[in-house]
């Protein structure tokens, strides 16, 4: 029995139009503050038999609009068939509507089947009191409920009017899962048929009657300003607007995206480059190394590493600045109405657009209406609300829908970027090499910290669920020092455990190198005893650990050798609650490495649809090989160099591996999983790369650091 | 500004714009056919890939003066142009379903296009050919191996429904099921 508590509250009402709504209150995975019942997603099942589910995250490609109703559906026993989906936008009714930090699941998991279940047992006991017969001799089944003995039954939405009289169970027994009939399966993705048909709309699609197009000229200079423009040249046919917007961008706005994109290359502007004109890359990095002699605040601690003698071997790590670079360009339609403003942003922080945009505009949050398009990707870059304050600006000075259309330099170059970050590590061995104190010092500039969020006890809220310890080590410490930096910081698909990862698992590679041991073996070692590791409000579990690498050891035939020419590297590391363990295969071609195979190994609890899980791991994994190998910004006279798809060159298909996917069965809650297989990536590929040539990789991407 | 005249998926298009317009954003922004997307308006990531007299070309690159005449083919009008019945979808939309393709979906109509112009000169595929035809697409959400697969599937289905045209062609009993 599960009792639902006052937080996760279900309400049930009579819809608009008669019919059965449950509202259900979702926590976020950084935890509740609020103390109001607050729903944050809708089920409501009408009587011509529909039932909706209203999914309050974005999709942005990770299967939000298959799996969270499916996750429900299966409490409340429905007909798969007969699922509508409905995204919700913007709301004050809602919880927090991030989406973001591979929660989405494991947040929603246990609201939502309470939800689906308090629904189906609301329609049973509907349906007993029609029949007059007890509750206990009715079931619900594919979206009926039945009674056995006399052979009836009566569809959800025959029963939806009366179920919704009734009072809601106090408490719901869920189902257990070797009952699942849609949870655990393959079930296909519901937006696939109108994703390939061209029908599928994108922020970018989205067309309002009367609407102009308007393209930013923003100022190229970090934290630089407009001094004057000039927009003679720049008004050619179809331009129609020319004006400031902000302090540091000029809008061009025109009937056609075309004569807005002319306009603005037309446009003479003098800029006032502000205080960063000087700024470089190597200046970044010189100020992290300056930084990075400071004592850091403490993320994890076991023992004292500090007092531990013995041999000592320590290394440094670096990683750059990278771009999102989602294949949608920014974009946002405005429609500011005097009392008024309705947005149709391609979006992964609903909520923020709304109270951004009625700040910017002058409205109360109310007053302005969200709606979330499709997005073409979104891997962190949509959690930001530049775009949607754009567009309601630019409305609002022309008093006339617009959409706000960003080029592929303009993503590039005005970007929020990953970090740039220095790992210094350092341990103390026993006498087989193995270490008995080990020390990760990690020197990232703070995302949160930047842009004036809170860093409780200076600890970034994103490191809790990416920086946690791998390995039981009875002397143990991860600390953080975070510098400051102008250039503009932004999560990026894995966020810190991208870096914390590479620079962990580099160094693991390395000491059982130096030990003479395999490092697959070395690893299995370290994490021989069943040990739990708190930290923060995640306890890590070595035993789940090892048995990921054990999973894709075996999938790998780990101890079998290899052909002539190939090689293999490992990692292993766990974030937003998951366990992931990555084997690389590679040959070196011209002193660069061709990735033949992976082999992906998870443990991230129960697997609700296992099609969109290893779609979101080779998905990863493809992300972060592009990544390793290429993936940086750099910055000159306070300018981002790069602005395309030549100077930043994502993966394409010709260096494409076969990515496998295993996952441990399990029966514990759902954990993340759109992030999990990004960070082994790197070091599993620079530890294959090291068994080949016996080059040891300090910095990435690759590519450039060779 | 300049009157130009193109055909768009089998129908006759006026067009009123200034004739270095890349074709991508006429199809989009006056013809409405946004199912061509906006990637990098360079030619680096084939999002906006369409057919000109059959041929893939890159619609954000070449100016709509340029195909002034010719026959275009957007992903709308993909499945009339190579003969499936309206409603139906293309064999290759119809893979893509199958092997799941997409995840975020916005490069897919680019890729299906390149696709299809490579299944219509070259049937049967191989793993190279493959590479060598789609390396100019991108996709972020990394969906490359189940795009090779989808191709593979669509080009087994269109082999086979070919051997059973020509059953039919030649006169031998349809319906035996299976044959390969």
């Amino acid at each position: 029995m599960s009792p639902l508590s006052r937080r996760e509250f279900v309400t049930a009402g009579v819809a608009a139009g008669a019919g059965l709504v449950i509202g259900f209150y979702l926590p976020h995975r950084f935890g509740s503050h609020q103390e109001s019942f607050s729903p944050n997603a809708y089920l409501r099942i009408t009587p011509d038999n529909k039932i909706t589910i209203v999914v309050a995250r974005s999709e942005m490609g990770q299967g939000v609009r298959t799996v969270l109703p499916m996750i429900l559906a299966e409490e409340l026993e429905a007909d798969w068939q007969q699922i509508v989906v409905e995204q919700a936008g913007a709301s004050t009714l809602f919880g927090d509507q991030t989406t973001g930090g591979s929660a989405s699941i494991r947040t929603t998991w246990d609201p939502m089947r309470r939800a689906g279940g308090a629904a189906r047992e609301m329609l049973i006991s509907a349906a007993a009191l029609t029949w007059n017969v007890p509750r206990s001799a009715c079931t619900a089944e594919n979206g009926r409920i039945k009674h056995a003995a006399t052979n009836r039954s009566l569809s959800y939405g025959e029963l939806a009017s009366k179920a919704a009289t009734l009072p809601i169970p106090t408490d719901v027994t869920l189902k257990q899962s070797k009952d699942y009939k849609i949870v655990g399966h393959r079930l296909p993705r519901l937006d696939s048929p109108a994703k390939v048909t061209g029908e599928a709309v994108f922020g970018i699609d989205f067309r309002l009657p009367g609407r102009k197009f308007a393209v930013l000229a923003r100022c190229p200079t970090i934290g630089g300003k407009v001094s004057s423009f000039d927009d003679k040249e720049s008004k050619i046919s179809g331009v129609n607007y020319v004006g400031k917007i902000g302090e540091s961008a000029i809008a061009v706005v025109s009937d056609s995206v075309w004569a807005a994109m002319e306009g603005r290359r037309l446009l003479n502007v003098t800029w006032d480059d502000g205080p960063n004109k000087g700024l470089n890359t190597a200046a970044v990095m010189a100020s992290l190394k300056q930084a990075a002699s400071a004592k850091g605040v403490n993320l994890y601690l076991a023992g004292d590493p500090a007092k531990i003698n013995g041999r000592h071997f320590s290394a440094e790590y670096e990683l750059p600045f990278m771009a999102h670079a989602p294949m949608e360009p920014g974009n946002c339609t405005a429609h500011f109405q005097g009392t008024k403003c309705e947005l149709w942003a391609p979006t992964q922080v609903p909520q923020d657009c709304r109270d951004s945009v009625a700040t910017a505009v002058g409205l109360d949050p109310d007053q302005v209406k969200v709606n979330v398009t499709l997005m073409g990707g979104g891997f962190g870059r949509r959690l930001e609300h530049d775009y949607a304050l754009e567009a309601a600006l630019v409305s609002k000075a022309i008093n006339a829908p617009v959409q706000v259309i960003w080029t592929r330099e303009d993503d590039m170059r005005f970007s929020t970027y990953r970090p740039a970050s220095l790992h210094r590590l350092s341990a103390t061995l026993d006498g087989s090499g193995f270490p008995v104190a080990l020390t990760h010092r990690i020197i990232s500039p703070s995302i949160a910290g930047q842009k004036g969020q809170a860093v409780p006890n200076g600890v970034d809220p994103d490191l809790p669920d990416e920086a946690g310890p791998v390995y039981g080590l009875a002397n143990y410490l991860i600390e953080y020092v975070s510098p400051r930096t102008p250039v503009p910081l932004g999560w990026m698909r894995s966020v810190y455990a991208l870096q914390a990862a590479f620079a962990l698992e580099s160094f693991i590679d390395e000491l059982a190198v130096a030990a003479g041991k395999d490092p697959l073996h070395y690893r299995l070692h370290l994490l021989a005893n069943d040990q739990d590791l708190p930290y923060f409000t995640t306890t890590w579990h070595t035993a789940r650990m090892r048995g990921v690498l054990q999973l894709a050891a075996e999938k790998a035939a780990w101890d079998k050798p290899l052909p002539a020419g190939h090689y293999r590297g490992v990692a292993c590391f766990g974030c937003f609650a998951s366990y992931m363990a990555e084997i690389v295969e590679i040959t070196m071609e011209n002193d660069q490495p061709r990735v033949h195979r992976v082999v992906a190994a998870v443990d991230c609890g129960l697997v609700v649809n296992p099609n969109i899980l290893e779609q979101q791991i080779q998905g990863g994994v493809v992300y972060a090989l592009g990544n390793a190998l290429r993936a940086k910004i750099t910055i000159e006279k306070g300018r981002v160099v790069q602005g395309n798809f030549d100077d930043y060159a994502p993966l394409r298909m010709e260096e494409t591996p076969a990515v496998e996917v295993y996952a441990v069965p399990s029966a514990e809650a759902p954990t993340g999983i759109g992030e999990p297989s990004v960070p082994p990536m790197a070091p599993a590929l620079c530890n294959a790369i090291y068994a080949a040539t016996k080059k040891r990789i300090r910095a990435l991407p690759i590519l450039s650091s060779r | 500004m300049a009157d130009i005249t193109l055909r768009v998926n089998g129908s006759e298009k006026k067009v009123s714009v200034a004739s270095e317009t890349p074709l991508l954003w006429v199809l989009r922004d006056t013809l409405e056919l946004t199912g061509t997307k906006f990637g990098c308006g360079a030619g680096l990531c084939g999002a906006c890939t369409v057919h000109v007299d059959g041929n893939p070309i890159r619609s954000c690159s070449t100016p709509v003066s340029q195909v002034a005449g010719k026959s275009v083919t957007t992903i709308e009008g993909l499945a009339a142009s190579d003969g499936f019945a309206a409603g139906q979808l293309h064999i290759l939309q119809a893979a893509w379903i199958g092997e799941e393709v997409p995840q975020c979906g916005y490069c897919q109509t680019g890729q299906i296009m390149s696709a299809a112009a490579l299944l219509a000169k070259t049937p049967h595929p191989t793993d190279e050919q493959i590479t060598a035809a789609m390396n100019g697409n991108l996709c972020r959400c990394g969906t490359y191996e189940r795009i090779r697969k989808a191709i593979h599937w669509a080009a087994d289905a269109a082999k086979h429904a070919r051997r059973e045209i020509a059953k039919i062609d030649n006169g031998e009993e349809h319906g035996s099921g299976g044959s390969q």
